[in-house]
């Protein structure tokens, strides 16, 4: 059976992991290599490395520290930040990243995703969504690292990147993002519902329960925390333990 | 020992090369037709579309190269689907190694996601391949497209319906999960194609 997916997310910057809370206040959580292998070991089914400083900034997201993880780790990795141009993702391909998620990019010129699904393919090509529900109760959209607001609905943009050929989506919800408190599972579930691509839920994940809900409720294919997991507060192997009593389908 | 990775258009070729390296392995990324027939086995990996995959390797010849290979040869997600006789996307012919035929997933109900992301389980497991590897071991898969069940299945997998997640005749291995993103499992069934007997 298809099992659902625990995935540790690393934030880069300057080459090692940061974690803030609700996108800011930056603090410093290790070296992402020694971090990812950890993951791995421990039962991580996937791994995402965002850099996060990369759009901002004009960066390229550190294809050498992309290399240094695809020959280290034996799971299966995505690589964001300031992806713009084809050949952004195919030196990160090259460099052993198995997918590449997009965000402000693809928002700012949504041909970016049909390019990229044509040359690369749907199943490497992740929309990263920055969603945040705002007084009128609605979902939208955020670009910049969560710094710009759009007019844009996620539901709405969601669906037109499936339609464009994005293969996954992996949604963060700015209310929730750091605050342990537990996923947006009805924006999550919502997407999940009617899109017939995996639903990657983000932001908010603080306990073993949160991760049960955002499964179950929240109709996720996929969870993915940070700071939980880098200052040992859940451990991957003891979160699978009881996702798997609870019923859900899990590799343990 | 030499071992040869087939290069040609498709992704994920370097994930291999990788994960060989991780066992402690060499290996030579090429589509020279010399060195790959010389090679003691051939990894013919890939993650992409396959009329694309197919016009390339009849452009250099490489369609002929590979069917008339002896030594253990190991075709990856594309590369064992593009050993079976024909594939439904983009209505391809393939290879013809394997009987077995190349079909689409299609979602049954509500939920059901297609191309299959994730780890699943690997049932009904056979010849040296799995040597080891315990029944309904998980694997990584990323596929949207499946071969059906037939007299080369080695090993099962069900995603909406059961189907070939290794194939196996003569010389010719197939998996359609990547051992080299599959952890200790991946690692574990590298290993034992790379001990086969040529």
């Amino acid at each position: 059976m298809l099992t659902k997916r625990i995935i540790p997310c690393l934030d880069i910057k300057d080459g090692r992991t940061v974690k803030g809370v609700n996108f800011e206040h930056i603090k410093d959580a290790g070296d992402p290599i020694e971090l990812a292998a950890l993951y791995a070991s421990q039962g991580a089914d996937e791994l995402v490395f965002l850099d996060i400083t990369a759009t901002v900034e004009q960066r390229k997201t550190l294809n050498v520290l992309v290399n240094q993880i695809a020959h280290r780790i034996n799971i299966p990795f995505t690589v964001g930040g300031g992806i713009k141009t084809e050949a952004d993702v195919r030196v990160l391909l090259q460099n052993g990243a198995d997918k590449i998620s997009i965000n402000t990019a693809a928002f700012l010129d949504p041909t970016t995703i049909s390019r990229f699904a044509k040359q690369f393919g749907s199943q490497c090509i992740v929309l990263a969504i920055d969603a945040k529900c705002e007084s009128d109760n609605n979902w939208y959209v955020y670009l910049n690292g969560g710094r710009t607001k759009t007019d844009k609905l996620v539901a709405d943009w969601a669906r037109e990147a499936v339609d464009l050929g994005v293969g996954e989506i992996l949604l963060t919800s700015m209310n929730h993002d750091g605050t342990k408190q537990g996923f947006a599972l009805d924006i999550t579930a919502q997407l999940s519902e009617n899109l017939p691509v995996p639903i990657i839920a983000s932001g908010g994940g603080g306990t073993e329960a949160h991760f049960l809900d955002v499964f179950t409720k929240g109709k996720a294919d996929a969870a993915l925390a940070a700071s939980i997991f880098h200052y040992k507060e859940v451990a991957i192997p003891d979160l699978k333990q009881y996702l798997n009593q609870k019923g859900i389908a899990i590799r343990i | 020992m030499s071992i040869t990775i087939v290069q040609y258009n498709a992704g994920n070729i370097q994930s291999v090369l990788y994960a060989l390296e991780r066992l402690g392995v060499a290996a030579t990324v090429t589509d020279d037709p010399a060195m790959i027939q010389a090679a003691d086995k051939v990894i013919f990996p890939g993650v992409g579309e396959a009329s694309t995959a197919m016009a390339y390797l009849k452009e250099r010849n490489l369609d002929q190269l590979i069917v008339s290979l002896k030594q253990p040869v190991l075709g990856i997600c594309l590369g064992m689907q593009l050993m079976c006789g024909h594939s439904a996307e983009n209505d391809t012919t393939c290879l013809g190694i394997f009987e077995e035929q190349v079909l689409a997933f299609k979602a049954t109900e509500v939920g059901i996601k297609v191309p299959q992301i994730g780890w699943n389980n690997i049932a009904n497991l056979k010849t040296e391949l799995f040597n080891g590897v315990p029944e309904n071991s998980f694997a990584y898969f990323v596929h949207g497209f499946y071969a059906g069940l037939g007299d080369n299945t080695i090993a099962t997998t069900d995603y909406i319906q059961p189907y070939s997640s290794a194939l196996q005749k003569n010389n010719f291995y197939g998996v359609q999960f990547h051992p080299e993103k599959s952890a200790a499992v991946g690692e574990q069934i590298i290993q034992n194609f790379l001990s086969l007997k040529s």
